[in-house]
């Protein structure tokens, strides 16, 4: 805790990139994703990402490396989809506890190997807590709207597993992140005090909300204020957006957020809005462009990129975050 | 982490609210709340959410910052329903855009709706009611939910009803908060309890002071929290006199938000403009509010009396006590109608100086009151609690009268007629025959009160010697019944000719038209109601009034022939059949859990202060007429008025049973090891395992669908022949001990009223304290749970295990009470006796025994067949007519 609290005093810290969007680069077959172990799998686990962790952890590995190389302060583990609901598409709720583990493990390797090398510059490993794909405040039928296809209890007994594997995997902070559902978020966070008291330690946490589209609200309904007010009854480490909208889209919700909160805050966002194809071509410098204009008004703490975003991105944003002086927290208190 | 100047209150739905120094009043929507409105009620009930959304959505349409949603209602399941209409709301934008407030007395309920709130909402409320590590862990827990929080200035003594104790109680609240849960201080609310004003009560004159000032300290002495309450209730002793009310309420609030309240709950329906208050009105009542005057409550009274829903907001201050200026008649009707005793001996004086003798001040002044009081309480205008109150006061008048008549000596009081009244041999209980007794004088007719327990040899000398013009009877357990029928046999043997009456809590249109019209061959008449009785018995003294008799036999002829009718369709199944078609629990899975505590366990003298949150009061507003459940009784529209007076008389006379220790409360009860033998027996043992004593229970026989069990008690315990050593519990508890002497007390007093409420009351605690013994049998001494219930779950018996009682449905047998008393010495240890028929006495005392099984469940035996009678005649070892007679009632008519 301490650790990244004095440097988050001193300098903006980058996070990484798109662990999907490198992912793709490697164009992994079937075969690739199930790997010796699950070779003979009933269902089919292309696209399973987290999997890899287990079946291809070279790869993994890899990816961090040149996130870290390019700069990257924070690496976020392989688990986005790291909870038995996400994983029920693919029957594998059991290994839950098992990828959450190997993907820590895995991560925090390399970020010690980097810290070591250089300690003036250290490295963290953040444990990724997506938002399954499950909403618990919204109904997938419109004929039935006070129907609900997961609860609060199913959520939270499924993070706190997750939490668990991610914490004996020794990450250094805990990233709950791509919050479209506010409700699913409160429930992560619920589970993460719980283990927080059950093994009594002070593990920081960053909570990043995704602002679905120009209405500037979530996919559950709330504005920026709204939704920072729900999720700020915890100490938090920091809050911030990440996903669904480029880094030009997505300021004013972080102006709008940076204004209200005493947290510190942080953004990552897609390398820009998908082409007709659903890829990305903001390039690296356009990115850092719009990137240096947050950091000119002193809008974050933490800056990263999300979908679309490769090591040259990261490099780019960590070349121009180096530049500025992180945003204080008292002009705002 | 925030700097102090921004700790403001934050909430959020979809969109934020946030409460700062600068806000107006943050009002809170009300009108989802099933306890507050009837409407919002019936629409849950009846499952049309469009409609209940449509009230939630024109509150915020209409300014409601905040909606408040509560679900507390007995028939409802309270979780599901607060769970599936935040869900519903959750999926309107425009009502979801606002903070919701999770309203409960249930934490379950609270921490369901916690779990569907995505915004940060309020929960509304908890406190230190259950002591603080229950308090503790309840904050803790809404703190990780992300929510905000109502405190009711409450603790484990009571709720705060002084400054002091409000301070505090809020201040011990806040500083546990704080300093032990790490509790956002921004994030409390603290409500210190708005009581109603002008109650009459010395102790209740600061009410409104108090709740101001304790505001303005908890503003000034405990940092960044707000202050909050519900505004309504402070008007609640004028109730149905709508401009006072909203004069209190605006005004209250007014001032409220002066002192610092930043937010509550009001119903905009009951307020007005605080500068729109007619300037007298508005006087007096800050006057009750700032408690400025001693008289400051009587003076608001006086005045709401003079103003009327059409004439209001007139000058009133001219027709104060405006009734004590008109024509004596009028006064005595007023102080009749409205049982005001104060003035009643001065305007019987000076009556009795108008009238030539003494008893034609009864028979012109009062009796033409008391016309009023009947014709009124005859049309529904007046009720039950009322009348009795009315008959105190002409009691009051009559004792005065009494001397002066008896010195004249040569008349005798004229009467509408004169009725015996008589709880049968072997019974105890009185209540409604009293009430009917109280009703029936009041209406001029001289009553002969026999008491309890009278013999029918009695009844019938006592009938002939008095010549009295009918006879009323009346009972409670079921072997009353037969008593009953023996009365009307003998009735017909010694030629009587007067009408019988029939009433009672067991007694019935049905059985009186099947078993005892005909066996007398004049009127006999089932009257279960008091405000019948005086129609009934007017009609049947009256000269000429041969129609009506004859209509009445015709009635309960047809009634007669068409049940029994019925009663035939229904077929049986033998006993050896039933036995098959026992309810099976599968004793290899289920644990069975040994008792902690073995063997027989006394209390002799019980603080029956701690029975006063388990005491059930629906039923108590039943044995005065008045119908429907508490609480919502005391909002409804026809009689919520009278409930509320009547439980405030009922509060008070409570309150002095505690502080003054009026009545003994007094328990015996005893856990046993014990086996089910012969499917329907159940063996009880020692600590050697030698066998007690044996309960004997009886089982359904009346044919069911296939695959539906035929019950008996014994199928919650586990037989013999599985092996495993179950456990069975029986008591015995009451609370009459002292009901009597006080009874008699208030009667000498001619104060039949309290008369009854303390006979009322102490049915109530008895009842209180069979579900509070009930309560630390599961949790304490036979410990196989744990729970954490509110009243209205124990009401509702949400709990594991059952304490059926002989003579109640699921076990007629009172025989049964023998055996009990037997194994747990009762009369030795606590005193507790069984009359002839079995009732115990004194009457306020509940017997039974305790299953705890988690599948053992309450059920009707309904009626068996002369198979199970003779089977059971033979494991009781009596004769067969001795069983018969005992379990007449439950046989069926073959």
């Amino acid at each position: 805790m301490k650790a990244i609290l004095q440097e988050l005093e001193k300098r903006i810290l980058v996070l990484d990139g798109a662990m999907g969007t490198m992912i793709q680069t490697y164009q992994l077959s079937e075969e690739d994703y199930r790997g010796e172990r699950f070779a003979t799998y009933a269902s089919p686990l292309q696209g399973n990402n987290d999997l890899l962790s287990i079946t291809q952890p070279d790869i993994i590995e890899e990816i961090h490396r040149k996130f870290l190389t390019a700069g990257a302060d924070i690496i976020e583990t392989n688990t986005f989809s790291g909870t038995s609901i996400a994983m029920a598409d693919y029957g594998m709720e059991d290994l839950v506890y098992e990828l959450n583990y190997k993907s820590a493990v895995i991560a925090k390797r390399l970020a010690k190997a980097f810290t070591s090398q250089n300690p003036e510059k250290p490295r963290f490993v953040a444990g990724s807590i997506g938002p399954t794909n499950k909403t618990a405040s919204l109904s997938p039928d419109v004929n039935q709207p006070g129907y609900r296809s997961i609860t609060f209890e199913e959520l939270r007994l499924a993070y706190k597993e997750q939490i668990y594997a991610l914490i004996d995997g020794r990450v250094d902070l805990l990233l709950v992140e791509t919050i479209f559902d506010t409700l699913n978020a409160k429930a992560a966070l619920f589970a993460i005090e719980e283990v927080k008291d059950e093994r009594n330690l002070n593990i920081p946490i960053m909570v990043s909300g995704t602002i679905t589209d120009a209405s500037g609200r979530t996919l559950s309904g709330q504005t920026v204020e709204a939704f920072l007010i729900s999720i700020s009854h915890l100490p938090l480490l920091s809050v911030g957006f990440n996903c669904a909208l480029g880094a030009q889209q997505l300021k004013p919700y972080i102006q709008r957020l940076a204004h209200e909160t005493s947290f510190y805050t942080s953004v990552y966002p897609n390398a820009g809005l998908p082409n007709a194809f659903g890829a990305y071509d903001q390039s690296a410098k356009e990115m850092q462009e719009l990137i240096k204009a947050y950091l000119e008004e002193g809008l974050v703490n933490i800056v990263g990129g999300c979908c679309g975003t490769t090591p040259e991105h990261i490099q780019a944003i960590a070349e121009i975050a180096s530049q500025f002086s992180p945003r204080t927290i008292q002009n705002y208190a | 982490m925030l700097r102090n100047e921004k700790r403001y209150l934050r909430l959020s739905g979809l969109e934020p609210l946030v409460v700062t120094p600068e806000s107006n009043f943050i009002n809170v929507g009300e009108r989802t709340n099933v306890t507050g409105s009837r409407k919002f009620l019936r629409l849950i009930k009846e499952e049309n959410f469009d409609e209940a959304l449509e009230i939630a959505k024109s509150q915020v349409e209409n300014g409601a910052q905040i909606i408040d949603i509560n679900m507390d209602e007995g028939m409802l399941d309270g979780k599901s329903a607060m769970v599936n209409f935040l869900n519903l709301i959750a999926s309107e934008p425009d009502i979801a855009r606002v903070p919701i407030m999770i309203d409960s007395s249930k934490w379950e309920v609270l921490e369901a709706g916690l779990q569907v709130v995505q915004g940060k909402g309020v929960v509304n409320s908890i406190s230190l009611k259950e002591g603080k590590e229950e308090f503790k862990k309840q904050a803790k827990l809404i703190k990780r939910y992300g929510a905000a929080v109502i405190i009711m200035a409450f603790d484990e003594i009571g709720q705060a009803d002084t400054f002091q104790r409000r301070i505090d109680i809020c201040k011990r609240s806040y500083d546990i908060l704080v300093n032990e849960v790490d509790f956002p201080p921004e994030d409390i609310i603290f409500d210190p309890n708005i009581f109603p004003v002008a109650t009459g009560m010395e102790e209740h004159r600061r009410n409104a002071l108090d709740f101001f000032e304790a505001t303005q300290w908890i503003k000034d002495n405990l940092p960044f929290v707000n202050v909050s309450g519900g505004v309504s209730n402070v008007s609640f002793s004028f109730r149905g006199n709508m401009t006072v009310r909203e004069a209190i309420n605006s005004a209250f609030l007014y001032h409220a938000i002066q002192y610092g309240m930043t937010l509550g709950i009001v119903n905009p329906e009951l307020l007005t403009i605080y500068d729109d208050i007619p300037k007298v009105l508005l006087s007096y009542v800050e006057d009750v509010l700032f408690d400025r005057r001693d008289d400051a409550t009587e003076r608001l009274l006086d005045l709401a009396e003079t103003i009327s829903e059409s004439k209001s907001k007139v000058k009133v201050e001219k027709e104060v006590l405006a009734w004590r200026q008109h024509n004596l008649q009028e006064r005595i009707t007023h102080a009749l109608v409205k049982g005001v005793d104060k003035y009643i001996l001065e305007d019987v004086e000076e009556a009795r100086n108008v009238v030539s003798r003494p008893i034609e001040v009864i028979e012109e002044y009062l009796m033409n009151g008391m016309n009023v009081v009947g014709d009124l309480f005859g049309s529904g205008k007046m009720f039950l609690p009322q009348v009795v109150k009315s008959a105190r006061v002409m009691k009051k008048a009559v004792a005065y009268l009494q001397p002066f008549i008896e010195a004249e000596k040569d008349v005798e009081k004229k009467s509408a007629g004169k009725i015996l009244m008589a709880t049968v041999k072997g019974d105890v209980h009185d209540i409604g025959k009293n009430i009917v007794s109280v009703v029936l004088g009041c209406n001029n007719y001289e009553i002969i009160d026999l008491g309890v327990m009278v013999p029918l040899e009695k009844i019938l000398e006592t009938a002939t010697k008095e010549r009295v013009d009918a006879i009323g009877l009346s009972g409670l357990i079921t072997p009353s019944l037969d008593e009953m029928v023996l009365v009307s046999k003998e009735m017909e043997r010694s030629n009587f000719q007067i009408p019988l009456l029939i009433g009672g809590a067991t007694t019935s249109r049905a059985h009186t038209a099947v078993k005892i019209a005909p066996h007398y061959t004049h009127t006999v008449m089932h009257v279960n109601d008091a405000s019948r009785a005086v129609t009934v018995v007017g009609n049947l003294l009256k000269k000429g009034n041969r129609v009506f008799k004859e209509q009445i036999r015709e009635e309960y002829e047809n009634f007669r022939k068409q049940f029994l009718k019925r009663g035939k369709q229904k077929s049986y199944i033998s006993i050896v059949e039933a036995r098959k078609r026992k309810y099976k629990i599968d004793w290899n899975t289920n644990e069975i859990r040994k008792p902690k505590q073995l063997g027989v366990q006394v209390y002799k003298d019980f603080d029956l202060k701690k029975l006063e949150k388990f005491i059930d009061w629906s039923p108590f507003f039943r044995s005065w007429d008045l119908h429907g459940k508490y609480p919502n009784i005391l909002e409804d529209k026809t009689v919520g008025q009278q409930a509320q007076d009547l439980f405030l008389d009922a509060q008070r006379l409570l309150q002095q049973i505690f502080s003054e220790k009026l009545l003994v409360g007094r328990a015996v009860f005893g856990l046993f090891p014990a086996n089910t033998i012969d499917d329907d027996d159940i063996e009880v043992y020692d600590e050697n395992g030698n066998t007690k004593t044996i309960f004997l229970t009886l089982r359904q026989q009346l044919e069911k669908r296939a695959g539906k069990p035929n019950f008996a008690l014994a199928d919650f315990v586990a037989p013999k022949e599985t092996g495993k050593q179950d456990y069975v519990g029986c008591f015995c508890v009451s609370a009459g001990f002292g009901t009597e002497e006080l009874a008699q007390r208030f009667k000498n007093e001619n104060d039949d009223y309290n008369a009854i409420m303390i006979q009322a009351l102490s049915d109530r605690l008895a009842e209180a304290f069979a579900e509070y013994l009930h309560w630390e049998i599961r949790n304490k001494h036979w410990a196989y749970v744990s729970e954490n219930f509110s009243n209205e779950d124990l009401i509702s018996e949400k709990y594991q295990g059952i304490r059926p009682a002989p003579g109640y449905p699921a076990c007629p047998d009172h025989l049964e009470k023998n055996t009990i008393w037997e194994l747990l010495e009762v009369e030795e240890n606590i005193g507790v006796k069984l009359t002839e028929s079995l009732a115990m006495w004194p009457a306020a005392s509940v017997s039974g025994y305790y299953f705890a099984h988690q599948e053992a469940k309450y059920f009707g035996l309904g009626k068996i067949t002369e198979d199970q009678v003779k089977d059971y005649a033979k494991r009781r070892n009596i004769t067969l007519d001795l069983a018969e007679k005992w379990l007449s009632p439950n046989i069926a008519d073959l």
